[in-house]
C-alpha cells in the first residue's frame, strides 16, 4: 500500500515541479500581493496623534486630565490595559494615558510620535499640576504589511490546496487519468492519500519560500513560535485540501470545478479578516465568517506572528481545523468516484 | 480449453438507452477473443463491465468460474481507448509508475524491448507519436504480466503501416501465452488476430463464431464483383444479384456458370472480380449497414 502510496506521490510532485508556469505562479502571485500592499500603504493613512485613554466604562471624562481638551489629537477609549499597552508596542496608539487614581502614562521609546505626544501632554499640564507617572515599552511599529501577512500566506494556501487537488483530480477524471490508474489495485484511499501530501509538500514548501522572501524584502515582525505557525498553516492546508477533495469527488468538467471552487473561496477571501479585522464587520459577517476554516488558520497565524502566541494558546484553532479535516475526509472518501 | 472469462446475461441500461442488452459469452484461455461491431453497437460498454470498471445493470462476469475479486486487478491488463497520462512524465517514469503499483511485475528491459520503446523512453509522454502512444499503453497494460490482456479499439486512428506494426506486437503478446479480449471495428483485424468474435449491433450479439466459420456459415465460397457500368445502356442486368457501392455482387459456390453467364449477358468483363467473402461482407449481411457508418 505504501509503495503505491509513493508511486502516485511522486509522479504527481514530477508533474507538479516540471510545469514550470504553475510553480512560477505558485511563488510569484503571493510576493506581488505583500509588496502590492506595502506600496499601497506605504503611507500613514493619518496624521492625528492618536492616545489611548483607559476608562472603565468607555466614556471620556473631559474633567479627568486637562490634556483632553487638546485639539487635533484623537482620543480613544479602551478599557482593557493589557491590550492597549500592547497598542502602544506596536505603535497602534502613540500614548497611553491612564487619567483616574494615581495617573500614569506609557509611551515608547521607539516612537517618534510617541515623543511629540508626550511634549503635548506635558504642556497640558503644565498650568494644573503634577505630570502623570512615565512609564515606557519598546518596540517595533505594526505596519499593515505584518498584519496582512499572515492572511497572506493563508490566502496563498487556500487557493493553492483547492485548486492544487480539486482542479487536478477533476482534470485527472475528464481526461482518462483516473480511468487507467482504477483499472490497477490502486484503492480511492490510497489515491486520495497521496495526493493530499503531495500537495501538503508543495503548498508547505512554497509557503516557506515566501516567508523566508517576505522575510528578506519586507523585515515583517514574528513574535512568536514558529513551530506553532508551521502547524497552524499545517492543519490549515489540511483542512482546505479536503475541501478541495469533496469539490473534486464526483465532478467532471474543469469549468465546473473552477466554478465550484470560485464560489468557496471568494466568501473566504472577503470574510476570513485577511485583508482587514472583522471585529467592524455585521453581526452576520460575523457569523459567517466562523463557518470558514480560512478564518481560523487567519486568526491563530496572526495571534502567533503578531502577538507572539505560542503552540497551546492556538491549540483551539489546530483542533478545529484538523477535526474538520477529518470529517471533510471521511465524506470525500464516500463521495468518491472514478468515473 | 477451459474458460478463463464469462459474460453471463449482461445488461447495461444508461437513462432512455439499453446499452447492453443480454451479452452472454466465454472465453477461452489462452485464445484471442474479438468483439465486433459499428459505433455504438456497445462494445466498450460491455468491456467496460469485463474490465470491472463499471459494474452491470444485471447478468454477471465469472473470471476463473468467481466474481472478479481484488486478485482480478493484479491479472488484468487493460488498454483503454481514451487515456491520458500524467503529464511531465517520460515513458520510463510512466512504466515505472504502472510497475510500483503492482504486486507482480514483468522485466521492464524485457518490455522495452518487446514493445519496442528503446528510442523513446526519455521521452515526454505527450510528444508521441500514435503508434508510439499505443505501445506504450500497451506496455502500461502488460506491465504486471498480466494473465487476460483488455484491448479497446488498439488501432484506431493509426496509419496502416503502424497499424501492421501493431498486430505483429499483439501477436507476440499471444505466443507468450496471455488471454486476450479485444474490440475492433476493423474487419481485417478480427480476421487476422482473433479465435473467436462475436458481432455485436444495437447491445446484442448477432453472430458468434470462429472467422472463417462464421463466414462460411453465411456465404457461399466466392463473390463475383462487377462494376455497375460494365453493362451499357438497355442491357439488362441479372436479377438474382445485389448491388452496393457501384458494383454487382453475385454469390456462388460454383464460379465458372456465373462467368459464363455475365458474359452472355453482354457486360464488359475486364474489370470483373473474383472473391472468397469476407467478415466485412457478413457484418454487412447482418446489420444492413457498414461497421464504420
Amino acid at each position: 500500500m505504501l509503495r503505491r502510496i509513493l508511486a502516485i506521490f511522486i509522479s504527481r510532485n514530477r508533474e507538479f515541479y516540471r510545469d514550470k508556469a504553475g510553480l512560477g505562479w505558485n511563488i510569484i502571485m503571493p510576493f506581488l500581493m505583500v509588496f502590492g500592499f506595502a506600496f499601497i500603504f506605504s503611507d500613514e493613512p493619518d496624521n492625528l496623534f492618536k492616545v489611548g485613554v483607559l476608562t472603565t466604562d468607555g466614556e471620556l471624562a473631559a474633567e479627568t486630565s486637562p490634556f483632553l481638551a487638546m485639539l487635533h489629537v484623537s482620543f480613544i477609549p479602551l478599557s482593557d490595559s493589557e491590550a492597549a499597552i500592547a497598542k502602544v508596542e506596536r505603535h497602534q496608539i502613540d500614548l497611553l494615558l491612564d487619567p483616574e487614581g494615581d495617573p500614569s502614562y506609557w509611551i515608547n521609546t521607539h516612537s517618534a510620535k510617541g515623543y511629540l505626544a508626550e511634549r503635548l501632554m506635558q504642556s497640558a499640564y503644565a498650568a494644573s499640576g503634577p505630570l502623570p507617572r512615565r512609564q515606557t515599552v519598546s518596540g517595533r511599529a505594526l505596519r499593515y504589511v505584518d498584519w496582512v501577512l499572515p492572511g497572506v500566506l493563508a490566502m496563498n494556501i487556500m487557493f493553492s490546496s483547492l485548486w492544487g487537488v480539486g482542479w487536478v483530480i477533476v482534470r485527472y477524471r475528464k481526461n482518462g487519468v483516473l480511468r487507467r490508474l482504477q483499472a490497477t489495485p490502486l484503492s480511492a484511499f490510497e489515491f486520495l492519500t497521496a495526493q493530499v501530501l503531495s500537495r501538503l509538500a508543495v503548498v508547505l514548501t512554497a509557503s516557506m519560500a515566501v516567508f523566508v522572501g517576505a522575510d528578506f524584502f519586507l523585515d515583517f515582525v514574528m513574535r512568536g513560535s514558529y513551530l506553532a505557525l508551521l502547524l497552524v498553516y499545517l492543519a490549515g492546508a489540511m483542512c482546505l485540501i479536503s475541501l478541495g477533495l469533496i469539490v473534486a469527488s464526483r465532478l467532471r468538467t474543469e469549468e465546473l470545478a473552477d466554478g465550484v471552487l470560485n464560489i468557496m473561496s471568494w466568501p473566504m477571501l472577503l470574510l476570513s479578516g485577511v485583508w482587514f479585522s472583522m471585529e467592524g464587520a455585521s453581526f452576520a459577517a460575523q457569523v459567517m465568517s466562523k463557518f470558514l476554516p480560512l478564518t481560523y488558520v487567519v486568526d491563530a497565524a496572526r495571534r502567533v506572528m503578531v502577538d507572539g502566541a505560542g503552540v497551546v494558546d492556538v491549540l483551539p484553532e489546530i483542533s478545529i481545523l484538523l477535526g474538520t479535516s477529518l470529517l471533510l475526509l471521511l465524506l470525500a472518501a464516500r463521495l468518491f468516484r472514478w468515473d | 480449453m477451459t474458460t478463463l472469462l464469462a459474460a453471463r446475461e449482461l445488461v447495461k441500461l444508461y437513462p432512455g438507452v439499453r446499452a447492453v442488452d443480454g451479452i452472454s459469452f466465454e472465453v477461452a484461455r489462452g485464445s484471442c477473443f474479438g468483439l465486433l461491431g459499428p459505433n455504438g453497437a456497445g462494445k466498450t460498454t460491455t468491456l467496460e463491465m469485463l474490465e470491472g470498471i463499471s459494474q452491470p445493470t444485471s447478468g454477471s462476469v465469472l473470471y476463473e468460474g468467481q466474481p472478479p475479486d481484488r486478485r482480478f486487478r493484479e491479472d488484468v491488463g487493460i488498454q483503454f481507448q481514451n487515456t491520458a497520462l500524467q503529464d511531465f512524465q517520460t515513458v520510463r517514469e510512466s512504466l515505472t509508475m504502472f510497475a510500483s503499483l503492482y504486486g507482480r511485475t514483468i522485466d521492464l528491459g524485457d518490455l522495452v524491448a518487446m514493445c519496442n520503446l528503446d528510442d523513446i523512453l526519455e521521452r515526454d509522454t505527450r510528444k508521441l507519436s500514435g503508434g508510439q502512444r499505443q505501445r506504450l499503453l500497451l506496455a502500461i497494460a502488460l506491465v504486471n504480466d498480466p494473465k487476460l490482456v483488455f484491448l479497446d479499439e488498439p488501432t484506431t486512428g493509426l496509419d496502416p503501416q503502424s497499424r501492421r506494426n501493431f498486430w505483429d506486437l499483439i501477436e507476440d503478446v499471444r505466443a507468450r501465452g496471455k488471454t486476450l479480449v479485444l474490440t475492433t471495428h476493423y474487419m481485417e483485424e478480427a480476421q487476422r488476430l482473433c479465435d473467436e468474435i462475436v458481432i455485436a449491433d444495437h447491445g446484442r450479439i448477432i453472430a458468434q463464431g470462429k472467422p472463417g466459420a462464421l463466414v462460411q456459415e453465411h456465404f457461399p465460397a466466392s463473390v463475383v464483383r462487377l462494376p455497375v457500368n460494365a453493362w451499357s445502356l438497355g442491357t439488362p442486368m441479372p436479377e438474382d444479384c445485389e448491388v452496393r457501392n457501384g458494383y454487382i455482387e453475385l454469390f456462388s459456390e460454383d464460379v465458372p456458370p456465373v462467368l459464363e453467364r455475365l458474359g452472355r449477358s453482354g457486360a464488359n468483363l475486364s474489370e470483373l472480380r473474383v472473391e472468397t467473402p469476407n467478415l466485412e461482407d457478413l457484418f454487412l449481411k447482418l446489420t444492413g449497414h457498414g461497421l464504420r457508418s
